[in-house]
C-alpha cells in the first residue's frame, strides 16, 4: 500500500510540474497515466472531466483528486492532490523571490513559445482518443459510427459557438443537459 | 496564527464558489484579495496571472500561494494553497463514492455516455481558445503538428515532448530568432 501511495504522489507531482496551460493540460498526463498503471479506464477520465467542470475548484485539481480516488480511497485523493500542487508551490516560492526577472527572461519567453503550441498538440491528441470512443465505438477504421453521439455534438458546437444567448452560458449546462439527452436518448 | 487562519479560511471561500478555475477565479480574488481584505492591488494580481501562466501547474494554485507568501511568508503561501484546493478535495471525494455506487444503473450509463459526448466538444472548445494564442507562427504551427503526430503515432511520454517543446522554443527563440 505504502508504494502504491508513493507511486501515486510521484505520478502527480510529475504532472504538476510538466502540465504547462491549465486545467486541461494535465489531461494527456492522466491518459498517459491510465495507460501505463490500468490505475482508471479511458472512460472514467472522461467521467472526471464531467465532473472537474460541474464542481467547483480549479480543474486540474479536482481531476487529481478524482483519479487518486478512484486509485486508492480517500488517502489516495488527499495524495494525488497533495502531489499535484507540491512543484507549483516550490516553483512559485522560488519564483516570488525574483518576480520581474522571471516573466522578461528572454529563455523563460522562449521556453513559453515552444510549449504552448506543444501543449495545445497534447490536448487534442486526448480529444482525438476520446472522439475515438465516443464518435466510433473505439475505432476509426470500423465504419461505424455513433449517429445519436454526433448529433448531440453538433446541438452543442451551435450551442457553444454560434448562438449569442447560449454562448455564454457555463459548461455545467452543457453537461447537465447532455446527461438529460443520454437518458431520454439511451445512449 | 491568526493571518494563517484567516488565509486558509478565505480561500477556501474562493475554492468553494468557483466554477472553472483559473481565469473565472479573478472577479472573486479581486473582491476578496484586493477590496476587502487588502493584501494585493489589482496591478499584482495582473502580474500573478502573467507568471501564473508561465510557470507549470494550475493557476489558482500559483495565484494563491503568491498571495499567501506575501502576506504571511512561505508558510503563508502553503496554507493559502492547502485552503484552494480543500473544498474540491471535500466535494470531489463525496461525488466520486456516489457515482461509484450508482455507476452500475442502467440510467445511470446513459447519462455518462451523454456527457461524454459533451466532454468532447468542451475539449475542442478548449483546444480552439488555446490554439488561437499559442500557434502564432510557423515555427509553432511546426512544433503543434510535430507533437500531435508524436502523441497520437508514439506511446511516449507526455514528459517527453514537454522537454523537447521547451528546448526547442529555446532555441528557435533565443539562438536562431
Amino acid at each position: 500500500m505504502m508504494m502504491l501511495y508513493a507511486k501515486l504522489f510521484w505520478e502527480f507531482f510529475q504532472t504538476g510540474l510538466f502540465a504547462v496551460g491549465g486545467g486541461m493540460a494535465t489531461l494527456p498526463f492522466l491518459y498517459s497515466i491510465s495507460d501505463r498503471t490500468g490505475w482508471f479506464t479511458h472512460e472514467q477520465l472522461a467521467d472526471m472531466i464531467a465532473v472537474s467542470e460541474s464542481t467547483p475548484g480549479a480543474i486540474g485539481v479536482n481531476m487529481a483528486t478524482y483519479s487518486g480516488y478512484i486509485t486508492a480511497g480517500l488517502p489516495g485523493a488527499v495524495i494525488s492532490t497533495a502531489g499535484l500542487i507540491t512543484p507549483s508551490i516550490i516553483v512559485i516560492l522560488l519564483v516570488a523571490a525574483f518576480l520581474n526577472a522571471f516573466h522578461e527572461n528572454r529563455y523563460v519567453v522562449g521556453a513559453f513559445y515552444g510549449l504552448r503550441p506543444a501543449s495545445s498538440a497534447m490536448i487534442t491528441a486526448a480529444g482525438l482518443i476520446l472522439a475515438r470512443v465516443v464518435f466510433f465505438f473505439g475505432d476509426f477504421s470500423g465504419g461505424n459510427v455513433n449517429v445519436k453521439a454526433v448529433i448531440l455534438a453538433g446541438l452543442l458546437l451551435v450551442f457553444t459557438h454560434t448562438i449569442a444567448f447560449t454562448r455564454k452560458l457555463h459548461p455545467v449546462i452543457w453537461i447537465a443537459f447532455s446527461a438529460a439527452v443520454g437518458i431520454v436518448f439511451e445512449f | 496564527m491568526k493571518i494563517l487562519l484567516d488565509l486558509f479560511i478565505t480561500f477556501a471561500k474562493m475554492g468553494a464558489v468557483t466554477f472553472g478555475g483559473g481565469y473565472a477565479m479573478l472577479p472573486i480574488l479581486q473582491r476578496e484579495i484586493v477590496e476587502n481584505k487588502k493584501w494585493g492591488t489589482d496591478e499584482e494580481l495582473a502580474d500573478y496571472y502573467a507568471i501564473g501562466q508561465c510557470t507549470p501547474g494550475v493557476i489558482a494554485v500559483n495565484v494563491a500561494t503568491f498571495i499567501g507568501r506575501k502576506t504571511a511568508g512561505n508558510l503563508g503561501g502553503v496554507v493559502a494553497t492547502l485552503g484552494v484546493v480543500f473544498p474540491s478535495l471535500m466535494i470531489i471525494v463525496l461525488l466520486a463514492g456516489v457515482i461509484q455506487a450508482y455507476s452500475s444503473l442502467e440510467w445511470v450509463k446513459h447519462a455518462f455516455a451523454g456527457v461524454r459526448v459533451c466532454v468532447c466538444v468542451l475539449i475542442f472548445n478548449a483546444v480552439i481558445k488555446l490554439f488561437s494564442k499559442a500557434i502564432i507562427d510557423r515555427r509553432t504551427m511546426g512544433i503543434y503538428l510535430l507533437v500531435l503526430a508524436g502523441s497520437v503515432f508514439l506511446n511516449l511520454s507526455p514528459v517527453l515532448f514537454v522537454v523537447m517543446a521547451g528546448l526547442a522554443g529555446v532555441i528557435l527563440k533565443v539562438w536562431v530568432k
